[in-house]
């Protein structure tokens, strides 16, 4: 019995599978993330009506979005992880392609160049890059054994900088990182020596100084007002500073639903998008932001056992990557509301207001799901 | 070796072994950043709860002042002379606005901005909080307020905020009783001992009733906590406590007096004080010529302002409470009564007026002149008040020496504050060897003493000094102090408080015969053949008692004479009177001066009369001269 096995059950894969759950899984879909999703969408559109001083209209385009992006999941979800596999060169190449497009002739909205405009509609390359990095990684190490040898992990890094760096001048570091973070996890799965990654780590470290002095003042101001944001308290530092207020004043109880002060009287920036977790924190206090918490690491967990249990590399890879992105969106979008890590543009998944993060992160699911539910049955 | 790789056999157990492995330290990772998460939550929702519970209150609750309305002020008969009227200013929150100078410019085409507002605007938008509004122009009219309403849309930031201004619909004629409110300055500010009863407040009394009442007229400011959002805007109001308007003001001025004094005037300068000897109610107060008060509401442009305090007629000038003027032969009954008390003259023993007197002793033999070339012949004390013969009094001032003239004339209260209850009174000078030593650290002429014996030289007294006398001496010595403010009443309540008379000790024990004396003689300055104020008893219908004084503006030389022609206006005389009727039954002391009128008896007497005519009957006889 391998380890993976053991803590099956605990995450809701009940050896008992009702009926319903059937039909949906004939469909590709896992009934304990599903719901998991379903409910954190719910939850969002509770905040969301809060923090949106009760716009019906708002509420409907997210529910609109919400439902895009299901569906996109589930069309995702009917993709085999093998056409997903060679799928990945092409839709990587495409991405790089269309980043160096958007820098070329990108619109700017907001001070950035990140969006491409097709006629109809205009998108953001860099999200098809959340997806599709990770896939061509991993796509291109289960070509071979693992650990990777040189030239191949030379291929790597080369996979995971270029975009990574074309974002970051858009610029739009927070994507980048996300990115960034998508390929490294890949990489530090597929068993990338520690010998190298303690050599890469104290490089990084070493240059640490040398990249201080390379940044634009501003970049220094905006990292010396997340240390200290009361330096700035009308500027850069408010944001930080009422989303803290916001969040502290919850307390354990919260101020109940529509009750917060913080958002309702304007003081929080951001509230229905980035920073919505002050609003959620502010009105459902330290409780409900366990509870929160809880669903997040639900469907972390239930995509790292989707990894674990995966039959081929290129399946654990992506699906260990991506999970393993989704938590830094948590992590980063609290830490920075909360005031632990800078703020950088990141939303909270499936409760932020916004459309086209939502759509890459149910497109992950999707992918989650189909590599679920594609597994062949192996004897114990 | 790179082409061997590609030959190298897939281990499956052994990759999936790895990658459990690496999958299991991410787990670690993932379970580190939770309780780091969890930790910063945990600090901010419990540990710090009560800290950020009362930053998210200061940020919610606001405690907003109102200001309390000022008290109104009207005159003994409920005429009204200060009240508070709505206006419409002109605010800007410049935060809301995206450009200062272009919103400026788009203003200047709807309403009238001077360069002044504008500057004004800029140096308070400098040193203001965030969200506040600034004022940009006050007193709005009704086609400005118009005007701005249509296109309120297009002018984010900009809006109008109704107030309630002071306002005096009688705009001169009180303006030095009533005073004025005006800006609260930095001076003010200074000053003030209750700093947080004026939060709300943007006007003081500068001036006048308005700033010796201020604290009653103000009121007690009240305050309110509202919740407001991030912009300032008020959202709920959670608790309020009500302003307590000032009280309302009774004056003892009587309005339509004070309107026939001023009339009375014409085009001269000078003062009138009418005070109710039996209780020092201040009846009338006018100092001509007068000012709009209601132009110092808002704040005068400089130019304005020095227009008004620089002109030649000195509008801004108390002339009733801060001219100080040589009070002339209007002291002589003071003098008179002096001289009998202590047995310097009798009432009926004669002296020779030759037209100049000499000091015995005096080497150069100096001569005294009186105002009438050839003198009164012989005269008694009795006419020498009613003719005012400089020569009886040259001679009983003499007599009596300056310390204890000095002493007299202090006992009623002149060269002393009469304590009247508006601020800025001045003490005029009653000189003594004393002050002269102290002031100029010389001795004391006997010479001096002639000469400020009929109220020249050094001596000097306010108008309202004077009136303060008359009515001391029409009262056989009781002596009250004046008073302008008659009563107060609560705006609430409407309970009435009546301010009680306050009276000084009484004058010396003057026997009552040396006062019937001495006012008998006044009376013979109205009613007598030949008295100085003759003039006014033409259909006179009530006994008058009265003084006429004429004071000199610049010396004569010895053996030079006065000719009013020749002398240019403001170096003639000033022209005194004093007065107080009926003379048996006094209701009225008056003191009037005319600057530079010339003789008491022509041009201040017929203003005392047209006072005292309108107060005991109602009406303003016209007198004839007499042939």
């Amino acid at each position: 019995m391998s380890p993976s096995q053991l803590s099956s059950s605990d995450f809701g894969d009940s050896p008992r599978i009702s009926g319903g759950s059937r039909l949906l899984e004939s469909f590709h879909l896992d009934v304990p993330l599903l719901v998991a999703l379903l409910t954190l969408a719910g939850i969002g559109l509770i905040v969301m009506y809060s923090a949106g001083s009760q716009d019906g209209g708002l509420i409907l385009r997210q529910i609109l979005r919400l439902l895009l992006g299901f569906l996109v999941m589930f069309g995702i979800a009917q993709i085999h992880p093998t056409t997903l596999s060679l799928w990945a060169p092409w839709i990587f190449g495409a991405g790089l392609l269309m980043l160096v497009a958007v820098l070329l002739l990108g619109e700017v909205g907001k001070g950035a160049q990140r969006w491409l405009n097709l006629g109809l509609f205009s998108f953001q390359p860099s999200e098809i890059m959340k997806i599709a990095l990770p896939m061509m990684i991993a796509s291109f190490l289960a070509d071979s054994v693992l650990p990777p040898r040189r030239l191949r992990l030379l291929m790597c890094s080369l996979i995971l900088v270029v975009p990574t760096l074309l974002v970051a001048k858009q610029p739009d570091l927070g994507t980048a990182l996300l990115i960034a973070a998508s390929g490294i996890f890949a990489l530090f799965l597929a068993g990338l020596r520690w010998k190298l990654i303690i050599f890469l780590v104290a490089s990084v470290s070493a240059c640490i100084p040398f990249i201080w002095n390379a940044l634009h003042d501003y970049q220094r101001q905006r990292v010396l007002t997340f240390l200290n944001p009361e330096n700035d308290p009308l500027g850069a530092g408010y944001h930080i500073i009422q989303s803290t207020i916001a969040i502290g004043s919850g307390g354990v109880y919260g101020k109940g639903w529509l009750n917060g002060t913080q958002s309702h009287l304007d003081f929080l920036p951001e509230r229905s998008t980035d920073f919505i977790f002050a609003v959620f924190s502010e009105e459902f206090g330290f409780i409900g932001v366990i509870l929160l918490l809880s669903i997040y690491l639900f469907i972390t967990a239930r995509g790292l056992l989707i990894a674990s249990q995966a039959q081929d590399t290129f399946t654990r890879l992506l699906a260990g990557s991506l999970t393993l992105t989704f938590f830094i969106y948590i992590f980063i979008n609290m830490g920075m509301v909360s005031g632990l890590v800078p703020v950088v543009g990141v939303p909270l998944p499936l409760v932020s207001y916004g459309g086209t993060s939502l759509v890459t992160i149910m497109a992950g699911f999707g992918i989650l799901m189909s590599i679920k539910t594609n597994r062949k049955l192996v004897g114990h | 070796m790179a082409q061997f790789e590609n030959f190298t056999f897939k281990d499956h157990l052994r990759e999936s072994l790895l990658f459990n492995r690496r999958l299991a330290i991410l787990v670690g990772f993932v379970i580190i950043l939770t309780l780091l998460l969890l930790g910063r939550l945990l600090q901010l929702q419990i540990l710090n709860y009560d800290h950020y519970t009362t930053l998210s209150e200061k940020n919610r609750v606001n405690i907003v002042p109102i200001p309390p309305t000022r008290g109104l002020i009207y005159d003994r008969n409920g005429i009204l002379l200060a009240q508070n009227i709505p206006t419409f200013m002109l605010e800007v929150v410049t935060e809301h606005v995206e450009n200062v100078d272009a919103m400026l410019a788009q203003l200047k085409q709807l309403v009238n901005l001077s360069d002044r507002d504008i500057k004004r605007f800029k140096r308070q938008d400098r040193r203001k909080r965030d969200f506040e509004s600034i004022p940009l122009r006050y007193r709005l009219t009704e086609d400005e307020v118009a005007r701005l309403s249509v296109n309120q849309f297009r002018l984010p930031g900009v809006h109008i905020k109704a107030e309630l201004a002071r306002h005096y619909p009688l705009g001169n004629l009180t303006s030095h009783v009533a005073g004025y409110v005006g800006r609260i300055s930095e001076k003010d500010l200074r000053r003030m001992k209750n700093f947080s009863q004026y939060r709300a407040s943007s006007h003081i009394g500068k001036v006048g009733i308005e700033k010796s009442y201020e604290e009653l007229l103000h009121g007690k400011i009240g305050l309110q906590r509202v919740e407001s959002n991030a912009q300032g805007r008020i959202i709920n109001v959670l608790e309020r406590t009500l302003p307590v308007p000032g009280k309302t003001l009774y004056l003892n001025i009587d309005v339509n007096l004070q309107a026939v004094a001023e009339k009375a005037f014409g085009e001269d300068n000078g003062a009138v004080v009418a005070l109710d000897p039996n209780n020092g109610a201040v009846l009338t107060m006018a100092s001509i010529p007068t000012y709009d008060p209601n132009q110092f509401i808002h704040g005068l442009e400089s130019e304005e302002f020095k227009k008004l305090s620089k002109s030649p007629r000195r509008p801004l000038f108390n002339r009733a409470l801060r001219g100080q003027y040589p009070p002339g032969s209007t002291l002589k009954p003071l003098i008179g009564l002096a001289g009998l008390e202590l047995d310097e003259v009798y009432a009926y023993n004669p002296i020779a007026c030759k037209g100049w007197y000499t000091i015995e002793d005096d080497i150069d033999q100096r001569k005294y002149r009186d105002w009438k070339r050839g003198g009164h012949g012989k005269t008694n004390l009795i006419d020498a008040i009613a003719e005012s013969c400089d020569i009886y009094f040259y001679d009983l001032s003499y007599r009596l020496g300056i310390d204890r003239i000095f002493q007299y004339l202090s006992a009623f209260g002149l060269g002393k504050k009469t304590g009247i209850d508006i601020e800025g009174e001045l003490v005029g000078i009653i000189p003594s060897k004393d002050w002269k030593m102290k002031t100029y650290h010389e001795l004391w002429y006997p010479g001096e003493t002639l000469i400020n014996g009929i109220g020249q030289g050094y001596t000097l007294s306010t108008p309202l000094q004077l009136a303060s006398f008359t009515a001391t001496l029409s009262q056989y010595g009781k002596h009250f102090k004046p008073r302008i403010l008659k009563s107060t009443q609560d705006p609430k309540t409407m309970v009435l408080q009546q301010i009680e008379p306050q009276a000084y000790p009484d004058v010396h024990k003057i026997s009552k015969k040396n006062w019937d004396t001495i006012i008998n003689s006044m009376k013979k300055v109205v009613h007598g053949v030949k008295g100085t104020g003759r003039s006014i008893s033409y259909g006179l219908k009530y006994k008058m008692a009265g003084k006429t004084g004429t004071s000199q503006v610049f010396g004569i030389k010895e053996g030079e004479r006065y000719d009013e022609r020749k002398i240019a206006k403001k170096l003639r005389d000033h022209a005194l009177f004093i007065a107080f009727a009926p003379a048996d039954n006094p209701k009225i002391a008056v003191a009037v001066i005319v600057e530079n009128g010339g003789g008491g008896g022509t041009t201040a007497a017929p203003i005392a009369r047209k006072i005292i005519d309108y107060y005991l009957l109602g009406e303003v006889d016209e007198p004839k001269p007499v042939i």
